[in-house]
């Protein structure tokens, strides 16, 4: 079989199938149980860390996790 | 050791550039090759004079760069504006395409200098420094790399400096968005190549656990535009001391690689980078976390699966197949759904603040920008149907439609971006003045609206125009009778651009005053000087 016309089956075929599954596997990946948490620490994490990183303000970190409105 | 490998390389880049512009077989090609020779005897100088000083060693956030960009991004943004009223006043009044500056000046050259100092210059700038100021901050640690952020930020200004001069003398490959010629290409790859390599290098070594939805948006800005760039610009240069290439590709694969790149150039430039920008700079304008993180989740992998098939319907009615360009329009279809997803995301992250739309003038930036997303994002699958498209490609439509995404969301949550950078990276309390913001804000939006509602009119007449037909089936209309008939609106348009502008000027301003005019503000855990 020529390289294209074996690509071309390819691609719609077993490719399709597997990025469909990829992209529905994205779904149930976001909805997964016990996601929540880590989603809503994730949404707050830019409130975290304005002024410097990490390492320069270790401390503080921790208690600006508990804070769900991030107000600096 | 490392100052002396620098002397150098350029060195031997001044020498090479010097005998390039001596055998340079056209003007731009030699032009350019006396600029890379100034820039890089420049850097000679320099590196030579500050060889063997010793640095302090970095720390906090590298914010130098993302200042750089600010500024740059503002500079660029003026001169893409005033290019774009420009020439949209020669459409209006062809004398504007002066004799003396026939082969320079005229519409022709001056286009593509508008496309790519508004996307590129402006916006990638944007991109480029919004996603160094984000990066940093989602990831609590400094820029990986050091010095070759600055590397990223220069070489791309070189860039656009070639590329826009290019277009004044006529070197251009013809292709939508990506006129540059082959060696401006290449040199793009590698600033393309070290920005990916320092946002990756930040998000590896990051130290909070997640990487947070806009860096998943700026990454995939970064990774795709760099296959787009590579893919749509393989071309063989007729002469290594000539700005002229020939395209690998011919006939309709050349036509549909170009617009696959095009319409991903609007996918992952246009939309990915800036939704990477809305998902960090509108939370922290409003002050809350965004609406819904698994909606957002679900936006960037439906966007990015599916935005990259749309490109043929750039192509309908052409020597493309029917199948693929009905592929084209039918992903374009889909796409509306994570369009959308994204719009009400962002939307409804204000939900139980919406009061500050009415006293938060930036935030009001961020959401007519977000509007205009929408309203773009469900115009341009409407445009891609077959039909509808008979009617508007060609026509001023597509201007139009380009305008309202560019104008509207590119344009409104960049300068919502710039507003919020400015008072934090130059340590400023506050911004000089709300009012001015509110005063670009709608000097921006009645400009747009003018806009686009002249080219809504203008676009479909001429293509009814095009298209009606007496009862013996000969065409009613010329094309210049089209042209006159589309005056008035063409003003319309152009003074619409004046107004646009006007707002960008007065950004400048307030922007100017806020770092020039305030005294810093020294914060205990201040930012440290870079």
């Amino acid at each position: 079989m020529e390289t294209y016309t074996f690509l071309r089956q390819f691609a719609d075929s077993w490719m399709l199938l597997a990025l469909f599954i990829f992209f529905i596997g994205t779904w149930f990946w976001a909805f997964r149980p016990g996601s929540r948490r880590v989603h809503d620490e994730a949404a707050n994490s830019i409130f975290r860390h304005e002024d410097a990183p990490a390492e320069d303000d270790g401390a503080l970190t921790q208690d600006n996790n508990t804070d769900p409105e991030g107000q600096k | 050791m490392w100052d002396w490998i620098k002397i150098a390389v350029l060195g031997l880049v001044a020498l090479l550039a010097a005998l390039t512009a001596n055998f340079a077989r056209d003007l731009a090609y030699q032009v350019h090759a006396l600029i890379v020779m100034a820039v890089a005897a420049g850097l000679f100088i320099y590196t030579v004079r500050t060889a063997g000083e010793e640095k302090p060693a970095a720390t906090g956030y590298m914010d130098g760069v993302v200042r750089a960009g600010v500024i740059a991004t503002a500079f660029w943004g003026i001169a893409g504006f005033l290019v774009g009223t420009f020439i949209a006043f020669q459409l209006a009044f062809p004398q504007l395409n002066f004799d003396f500056l026939q082969g320079y000046g005229n519409f022709g050259r001056l286009r593509p200098l508008h496309t790519s100092a508004v996307i590129f210059a402006f916006g990638g700038n944007a991109l480029i420094a919004s996603s160094l100021y984000v990066v940093q901050r989602t990831s609590a640690a400094r820029l990986w790399g050091g010095n070759a952020a600055w590397f990223v930020f220069w070489g791309y200004q070189l860039f656009i400096v070639l590329a826009a001069t290019g277009y004044l003398m006529g070197a251009t490959q013809s292709r939508e968005y990506a006129e540059p010629e082959w060696y401006v290409d290449l040199w793009l790859t590698i600033v393309w190549v070290v920005y990916l390599g320092i946002f990756l290098g930040t998000i590896v070594k990051r130290k909070e656990p997640h990487i947070y939805v806009a860096n998943w948006f700026y990454l995939s800005f970064i990774v795709t535009v760099a296959m787009l760039h590579v893919v749509n610009n393989m071309a063989i240069p007729v002469s290594f001391m000539g700005a002229r290439s020939v395209s690998a590709m011919a006939g309709v694969q050349d036509a549909m690689t170009q617009w696959w790149y095009g319409h991903n150039a609007v996918g992952f430039f246009l939309t990915a980078g800036f939704l990477g920008m809305m998902y960090y700079f509108v939370p922290k304008q409003a002050e809350r976390p965004v609406f819904s993180y698994k909606l957002s989740i679900i936006h960037f992998w439906a966007l990015i699966f599916i935005y990259i098939w749309a490109g043929p319907h750039h192509l309908h009615y052409t020597a493309l197949p029917d199948w693929a360009s009905t592929l084209g329009m039918v992903f374009s279809i889909i796409l509306w759904m994570p369009s959308w997803g994204g719009m009400i995301n962002g939307l409804m992250t204000l939900s139980g603040a919406w009061d500050k739309i009415r006293t938060d003038p930036i935030i009001r930036m961020m959401v007519i920008s977000i509007g205009f997303y929408g309203m773009s994002t469900f115009e341009g699958p409407m445009m891609s149907i077959r039909a509808v498209n008979s009617l508007s490609h060609y026509t001023d439509w597509t201007i139009g439609h380009v305008h309202s995404g560019a104008l509207g969301w590119n344009g409104m949550i960049t300068f919502g971006a710039l507003y919020f950078l400015t008072p934090r990276l130059w340590n400023r309390a506050r911004l000089y003045s709300l009012s001015l913001v509110n005063w670009h804000f709608w000097l921006a939006t009645i400009g747009i609206v003018l806009y686009a509602a002249s080219m809504w009119v203008t676009g479909i007449m001429e293509g009814l125009m095009w298209r009606e037909v007496d009862a013996q089936g000969f065409l009613v209309n010329s094309f210049a009778d089209t042209v006159s008939a589309k005056f008035p609106m063409y003003v319309v348009r152009g003074l619409g651009g004046v107004l646009y502008l006007t707002g960008a000027i007065i950004m400048c301003y307030n922007l100017w005053m806020t770092v020039r005019g305030q005294k810093e503000v020294s914060a205990a855990a201040a930012t440290p000087a870079e």
